[in-house]
């Protein structure tokens, strides 16, 4: 049974139809890549499926331990709650603060203790808040951002800053990771080193995870399958394998180059 | 890590301590007359309002203006309730009561209102705290409408103004450090984020809204216990923007920012009673001149350190397992 299935979800804006009838599985524990030209309408189905938008039609399913619950048009933090994270495309830290609570804020589902307890700091508060300060540390040991827990986010450079986002999303404990453009604007060496942090994780943590991305080294590379859309339809579905040798992937977004793009 | 958590705290009783001393001591050798007295009380009441109001707009980023409404709740419950029983328990039940109160209606105001955003919530709180202000004008036979109540009977003094002022500063600034504050902070940073990290940020918003009101409300108490006499006018439009006026002068995200305004304030409006003619001009000109040279506030999002007395502290004391 699939983790996450999304049947015939649908989306329009006014009179533009971002979104039309997409069709898509993931099973436990796959890591899958979605693709497609500029503004083919990816990060619309992430952001459909992460609660940000409501779809106009079509459901989406998430069956995490055998509880199978429909989530379409929950609220972005019920839908976390359950067990979905993400990153975001444009780079979305709590700037004007510390990494630590960057990572500490996104743990706050886990944290048991009331308000009470938080306006007179009884034991529970310092007890919880000390466990929760070693999760988040060890966490951004996992990322090699242990030694920069104090800085504000917005001084990290910018590979960084997307680490953290993962580190972040990582903290709400998720079984579903989206991961949109994790590797935009980063230079071919970096782009290796995130290519590997992703599959480590994914084994490290037991994730399952969807991620966009341009950059066709990293798709080819770790996806085991992928979905291509273009204006808002799936035109493909298949392994790397297929998928380069897909004869409407080629013709409506890869071009000639596609034969040439695993390397 | 917790040996200095200790150490900060020993220090903070040290120096709240001291003060209460020192005041109590001044007060006592007639150096702070009664004069003064009321200067201190007006002080305390606007640290209170000015650190509730900072929750608010500065850690959960609501841009609220209608602080003196929920003032207004505290002052009036308070007064009522010792008006008819006029004795130290009725004041302490009165304080609470209102705070209570205020929280309430905090809560019921915020719910719908907390929605908006940005200057769409200011005019919406601007709006709520106005209505509360005509309720109580029309409300004759209960808060004798515009003539207000008068003789109330007065318990505030120099220990129960240091003993909510304190009060209220713990327990916000504990609030801020805390997971529940850095949920309300993080909706300040970046709501959408927040939200896609798990955090509900209407609840925190609304919680944010309810602990400001309550302290509001407390402030509001102290001030009808204080001053023996309310009425509508007092909480009017102008109220709300001179709490404002000292968050925003402090520092949005600044608590010791808020406090440092709020004591700054009360004493500069203290000595620019010698030029009665053109005080509010003054003060107008020093408030534009601070904002010209520290735009984010006096403090920023900064807080005091306490590591000078940490140091000042290992150097006294020898070193002993330090963190």
């Amino acid at each position: 049974m699939a983790l996450l299935s999304v049947n015939k979800l649908t989306k329009s804006f006014g009179g533009l139809t971002a979104v039309l009838n997409v069709n898509m599985e993931i099973n436990q524990g796959e890591l899958v890549g979605l693709i497609g030209p500029n503004g083919a309408g990816k990060t619309t189905v992430f952001n459909l499926i992460t609660g940000m938008y409501e779809p106009t039609s079509g459901t989406i399913t998430l069956d995490s331990n055998g509880i199978k619950k429909e989530i379409q048009g929950l609220k972005p933090y019920t839908i976390c709650n359950i067990g979905l994270a993400r990153t975001f495309q444009n780079i979305r830290l709590f700037k004007d603060l510390t990494v630590l609570d960057n990572v500490r804020i996104a743990m706050h589902k886990n944290v048991k203790y009331g308000l009470f307890s938080s306006f007179f700091h009884l034991p529970s508060h310092s007890r919880e808040e000390a466990l929760l300060t070693r999760k988040s540390l060890e966490l951004l040991e996992i990322l090699k951002l242990d030694h920069k827990k104090d800085e504000l986010a917005r001084n990290l450079p910018y590979g960084e800053q997307r680490h953290l986002e993962i580190a972040r999303a990582l903290a709400t404990n998720p079984v579903l990771l989206l991961l949109d453009e994790p590797a935009a604007g980063m230079n071919p060496a970096e782009t290796a080193q995130l290519t590997e942090l992703i599959s480590w994780i994914r084994k490290e943590f037991n994730l399952t995870i969807l991620l966009i991305e341009h950059d066709m080294s990293l798709v080819m590379k770790i996806c085991e399958r992928i979905y291509v859309l273009d204006y808002g339809m799936v035109i493909a579905e298949g392994t790397p394998e297929e998928i380069k040798n897909n004869k409407r992937v080629i013709e409506a977004y890869l071009g000639e180059d596609m034969s040439n793009a695993g390397d | 890590m917790g040996n200095k958590a200790k150490s900060n705290l020993a220090i903070k009783i040290i120096l709240l301590a001291a003060t209460f001393v020192i005041i109590q001591l001044l007060i006592f050798l007639d150096v702070i007359n009664d004069y003064l007295q009321a200067t201190m009380a007006t002080i305390c009441i606007n640290i209170i309002l000015a650190v509730s109001l900072n929750l608010i707009t500065g850690f959960t980023g609501q841009f609220s203006l209608g602080h003196a409404g929920f003032m207004s709740i505290g002052a009036y419950t308070c007064a009522l309730i010792t008006l008819r029983n006029p004795t130290l328990p009725g004041f302490i039940i009165g304080v609470f009561a209102g705070a209570v109160m205020a929280a309430l209606i905090g809560g019921i105001v915020g719910l719908p209102t907390l929605r908006l955003r940005g200057d769409y919530l200011a005019i919406a709180t601007l709006g709520m705290s106005e209505i509360i202000r005509i309720v109580f004008l029309n409300l004759d036979s209960i808060t004798n409408g515009a003539a207000g109540l008068q003789d109330i009977p007065q318990f505030t003094n120099w220990i129960w103004l240091f003993i909510f002022t304190t009060g209220t500063v713990l327990v916000i600034s504990n609030f801020i450090k805390s997971s529940h504050g850095r949920a309300c902070i993080s909706v300040r940073e970046d709501e959408i984020a927040a939200e896609a990290m798990g955090i509900n940020s209407t609840r925190y918003k609304v919680i944010a809204f309810i602990i400001g009101s309550f302290f509001a409300g407390i402030a509001g108490a102290l001030y009808a216990s204080t001053f023996n006499f309310i009425d509508p006018k007092i909480f009017g439009f102008s109220k709300s923007i001179d709490v404002l006026v000292v968050v925003v002068l402090g520092g949005l995200g600044s608590i010791s920012g808020s406090i440092i305004a709020a004591v700054l304030l009360g004493i500069i409006t203290t000595y620019l009673q010698a030029f009665a003619n053109i005080q509010m001009i003054l003060y107008s000109v020093l408030l534009i001149i601070i904002m010209i040279f520290r735009p984010q506030g006096l403090m920023g999002s900064k807080e005091v350190s306490l590591s000078i007395f940490s140091k000042l502290g290992s150097i006294i004391k020898p070193k002993k397992g330090r963190a």
